[in-house]
């Protein structure tokens, strides 16, 4: 039963679909990674999800309930985090700002939240008031996945987190998404470095063409020939 | 002792007015600043929206005085300027709402943008000039003065005069408290904080559930407030003429860019660079060394680094060196495309 | 053929309008007005040919209108003897001395293996140095140059040659002056750019205001040469007086008239000259290549270093153009005032010309330039008329009417301000949209 349910969608831009009866989805606490090649409808299929993208045919779920006509910050009132591959930081405000405009639309005290996401990345509590646009790539990806995280989601999508980041640091993040899913919240993520990805994730979605090309858990994708040759360099 | 009098002649020639002038452009600069940054387009008519305010100061100074409403020595106009405030807003959210709001929705390219507030600029030079003649306008009342130079030279004994304007005391006054505010307002409300997080990166803005439009009604308000009062200050230290205001706004614009576009300390920092390069490049220094040289050693000439007639000139001056030396001012500013 | 005929409909009720104003008000003010929209619609094209064609936005043109003013002045004024005798050879001198620290100091930047810092100082000194050695040499003959007959020249001169040539020369001028403004300044992007050129141009008229040993500064300089009749030498002529009986008139307003038309004929030569040489160079290819960069700057990128001397090319070229219209404009009105240079009538009212008349579009610039013009003067009494006539009901003693007739002239204003928005806004691509070619 999924948490997240992208069903059936389809969507592009003018007439020429990219994604074509598209399903994604994820589980409660759990990791889902949505893998595939350059231009396969990855990013399509996140913004979708998330109402960035205006879709044609098919429905979106969150907890059973039709999400499918709301608005992105809707969206985020009923649960859902989502982080953007590029411009994901307010830059000239400080980490500390940055989580609080996370946390914008509650109008709720939000210190435990602060409190959980500085628990998660200590170096963001050691650099609150520092400018955001200062900080390294990837502690800029923290802020924004802090950010994201700002709303006690139940869902929290991520595109391409670990763009522009280096291996090691990339690593780290992925143990984070880990502690993350842990807590209990359900991650849904598109990913470049689809082994890394398919690694921590308990589901995983090989896209290709807008269409879906295989299904199955992060670790029998990952044995799978076929996909290892066509997707995971082997 | 002579030494002192040479401070005292460079305080009242340079120090007084320079911090005066220099507020008043802070105030108008930081206006266009916050407009460049969050509603992204260099605005010309903002030199317009000053002279609207100031209008609505005399119009209702006018009014008060005329109604025998005065409170002693006290600056009439000081006394109007909330209610001349709230008519400079509605009229900028007037603007916004019929010409502005229109190139916002259809993401136009800043530079159509700043052509329309040139439109914009003409449509209020044009009213403002309409409902109040372009004539001159002296609304100062109440007393002139908190220190007069005479009282100051026989209180001290010294040769040199001091005087401090009523004018400048309102202005560094009044800017110290808008500025204060201003800051308070943008680093330690939520509205402030979402007003800067917009600027910086209007998307995630939109996701974070932050209401543009919201956002640009505040701009509005405190980009009124700011014109109003800097229009006011300056027209109550020097005077009130609509054709003035006009070339106000390029010295307006140079102490912005030299501060760092888009950066309100920046704004404030460009006012008083370009207030006192004004003033130390365009003064007459002979009195100065007559204090502390010997006859002597006293040049010819009035030892003038360059003639009172450039004074505005020399902002323009600073203005074309910034940007052909560091485009971005002194504190980084941002770059909007 | 369309098109064609859209822009000759155009054209012609422009002179209808004109046409108008010469039966119901006065053929000597037609034909003002007629003058003073060619030289609106040249300045227009040099605008059109930098915003319209490379997107370059220029707001100097105040500056450029003015050096085409100031040449009048330099080409055809005699030259002031006394004053070559005072020194005037020192005052180049210096200026020659100032501008030497500057290319020196530009060298030292650009060739000198020094650490940022110390070129920031080396250059300040070297150009402060260069300043005060220029002032230690010219002042003493400027003040000797200015307190020659200070009535009447106390300045340098010319070179009294005939008025006409001060129109070629105010495009070199304009065209030198642009040359730099365009070689520091283009880099800077396009809100920059305006600020920079804006903030150039009001430099260049403090200059031409106080450099009295120049162009007099606020005293203006009167009585420049003519390139045609003066009206008292025609009223003895035999066949204006015949014309005089012909058409029963005034032999002064005749005369005037004639003056006038002269004007009209030397202008459409050179509107027409300068409007054949932009087409020709929009149709080639160098036209082309320059919209090219215009309408994709990013990927015209990798042509790399072309871009800068295009855009340097466009905007020498504009502002010749613009330098052209200021010393015809200076020539008709016979005297150089540099008070009477201010932004909105000469550099925002040129752009309010090229954006209605259609951005790109040459026919477009110059009917901007005709219409705008036209509501431009025109819109005095016609904002009086509206005035009186909203106001007939009241009573002539009723203080807001007469306040309201007092201020009716800056309806103007607002007129062209709302011209600007509507079309900005519902028509954004003018009365003569660009051709795609």
């Amino acid at each position: 039963m999924y948490l997240l349910h992208g069903k059936n969608i389809t969507c592009g831009y003018d007439t020429d679909d990219i994604l074509s009866e598209c399903t994604v989805g994820v589980e409660k606490g759990k990791i889902a990674s949505i893998v595939g090649p350059n231009g396969a409808g990855k990013s399509t299929a996140m913004k979708s999800i998330f109402g960035l993208l205006k879709i044609r045919l098919g429905k979106i779920f969150l907890d059973n309930e039709d999400i499918t006509n709301l608005l992105p910050q809707e969206r985020v009132l009923k649960g859902m985090g989502y982080v953007p591959q590029t411009n994901n930081i307010f830059p000239t405000l400080s980490v500390q700002e940055n989580l609080e405009m996370g946390a914008f639309i509650q109008n709720e005290d939000f210190s435990d939240i602060l409190d959980y996401v500085y628990d998660l990345f200590p170096v963001l509590k050691e650099k609150r008031n520092q400018q955001a646009g200062e900080l390294s790539g990837g502690q800029r990806q923290q802020v924004a996945v802090g950010r994201a995280l700002m709303t006690k989601p139940k869902v929290l999508m991520l595109d391409e987190p670990s763009a522009g980041v280096s291996p090691i640091v990339m690593e780290s993040l992925f143990q984070k998404i880990v502690e993350i899913a842990q807590q209990g919240t359900a991650v849904l993520m598109v990913e470049q470095n689809a082994k890394q990805a398919l690694e921590i994730s308990d589901l995983g979605f090989v896209l290709n063409q807008g269409k879906n090309l295989y299904t199955d858990t992060g670790k029998a994708l990952l044995s799978n020939k076929k996909v290892r040759q066509a997707f995971l360099g082997g | 002792m002579e030494f002192l009098n040479s401070f005292i002649l460079i305080t009242n020639y340079i120090i007084f007015p320079g911090l005066t002038y220099g507020s008043q452009l802070a105030l108008g600069a930081l206006g266009i600043t916050i407009v460049y940054t969050v509603l992204r387009f260099s605005n010309f008519a903002h030199g317009e929206f000053m002279s609207f305010g100031t209008m609505s100061t005399i119009i209702l100074t006018w009014v008060f005085l005329d109604s025998n409403i005065k409170f002693g020595t006290f600056p009439t106009a000081i006394i109007v300027l909330p209610l001349s405030i709230i008519f400079t807003i509605i009229y900028c959210l007037l603007v916004d709402k019929f010409v502005f709001k229109f190139y916002r929705q259809q993401k136009s390219k800043s530079v159509i943008a700043l052509i329309v507030s040139i439109g914009v600029m003409f449509f209020t030079g044009g009213l403002i000039r309409f409902i109040i003649g372009p004539g001159d306008k002296n609304f100062m009342d109440g007393e002139r003065f908190i220190l007069k130079a005479k009282d100051f030279k026989m209180l001290t004994g010294f040769d040199e005069g001091l005087t401090i304007k009523s004018t400048q005391g309102v202005t560094i006054i009044l800017t110290i408290i808008l500025v204060v505010l201003l800051f308070w307002f943008l680093n330690k409300t939520k509205t402030g904080k979402s007003m800067r997080a917009y600027s910086d990166n209007q998307e995630l803005a939109l996701l974070s559930g932050i209401n543009p439009e919201r956002i640009v009604v505040i701009t509005w308000i405190i980009t009124g407030t700011l014109a109003c009062v800097a229009g006011t200050l300056y027209g109550l230290d020097k005077s009130y003429k609509p054709f003035t205001y006009l070339h106000l706004v390029l010295p307006i614009f140079a102490a912005a860019i030299v501060g760092g576009v888009g950066n309100p300390i920046g704004a404030i920092i460009g006012g008083f660079v370009i207030s006192f390069s004004e003033l130390l490049i365009t003064f007459a220094y002979k009195k100065f060394f007559f204090y502390i040289l010997t006859d002597n050693f006293l040049p010819n000439g009035l030892l003038q680094i360059l003639s009172t007639d450039y004074k505005i000139a020399v902002s323009f001056i600073i203005l074309v060196l910034v940007l052909l030396i560091k485009p971005t001012g002194i504190y980084k500013g941002k770059i909007i495309e | 053929m369309q098109d064609k005929q859209h822009i000759i409909l155009l054209f012609l009720s422009m002179f209808i309008l004109i046409a108008f104003v010469g039966f119901f008000q006065s053929w000597n003010l037609a034909l003002t007005i007629f003058n003073l929209c060619i030289i609106s619609s040249i300045m227009s094209l040099g605008i059109n040919i930098q915003w319209g064609n490379a997107g370059i936005v220029n707001f100097g043109v105040m500056g450029f209108a003015a050096l085409g003013g100031l040449a009048n002045i330099i080409v055809s004024m005699p030259p002031t003897a006394k004053a070559w005798d005072a020194g005037a050879i020192y005052i180049l001198f210096g200026i020659v001395i100032f501008i030497s620290s500057i290319i020196f100091s530009i060298l030292v930047w650009l060739k000198s293996g020094l650490s940022k810092k110390k070129k920031y100082i080396i250059n300040f000194l070297l150009i402060i140095l260069g300043y005060f050695l220029m002032r230690y040499i010219i002042d003493s003959p400027i003040k000797a140059i200015e307190a020659i007959e200070p009535a009447k020249t106390g300045y340098l001169g010319g070179l009294d040659l005939p008025v006409i040539i001060s129109w070629p020369i105010g495009g070199l001028l304009a065209a030198f002056i642009a040359y730099f403004i365009g070689k520091i300044s283009l880099g800077l992007r396009s809100d920059y750019l305006a600020i920079a050129t804006l903030g150039i141009s009001e430099i260049i008229i403090y200059i031409l205001k106080n450099e009295d040993w120049l162009s007099r500064g606020v005293k203006n300089v009167n009585g420049l040469p003519r390139p045609v009749p003066y009206e008292i030498d025609l009223q003895s002529e035999p066949w204006v007086l015949e014309l005089t009986k012909f058409f029963n008139i005034p032999v002064s307003e005749i005369s005037s008239i004639i003056v006038k038309l002269s004007y009209s004929c030397i202008f459409l030569v050179i509107l027409i000259g300068i409007l054949l040489l932009l087409e020709i160079a929009q149709k080639s290819p160098w036209g082309r290549m320059m919209r090219a960069i215009r309408d994709n700057e990013v990927s015209a990128n990798a042509m790399g270093k072309d871009i800068k001397t295009r855009h340097l090319q466009v905007f020498v070229i504009g502002s010749a153009i613009i330098g052209i219209a200021g010393a015809m404009l200076t020539t008709l009105d016979g005297q150089f005032t540099p008070v009477t240079y201010q932004p909105l009538r000469f550099t925002f009212l040129i752009w309010i010309m090229v954006i209605i008349g259609g951005s790109g579009n040459n026919f477009g610039s110059i009917i901007g330039g005709f219409l705008i013009w036209f509501f431009w003067v025109q819109s005095e009494p016609l904002g009086l008329w509206f005035i009186s006539q909203i106001t007939t009901h009241i009573s002539d003693a009723n203080i807001i009417k007469s306040h309201l007739l007092e201020n009716a002239a800056h309806i103007r204003l607002i007129f062209m301000g709302m011209i600007l928005l509507i079309t900005l806004r519902f028509a954004p691509k003018g009365l003569i949209p660009e051709v795609k070619r």
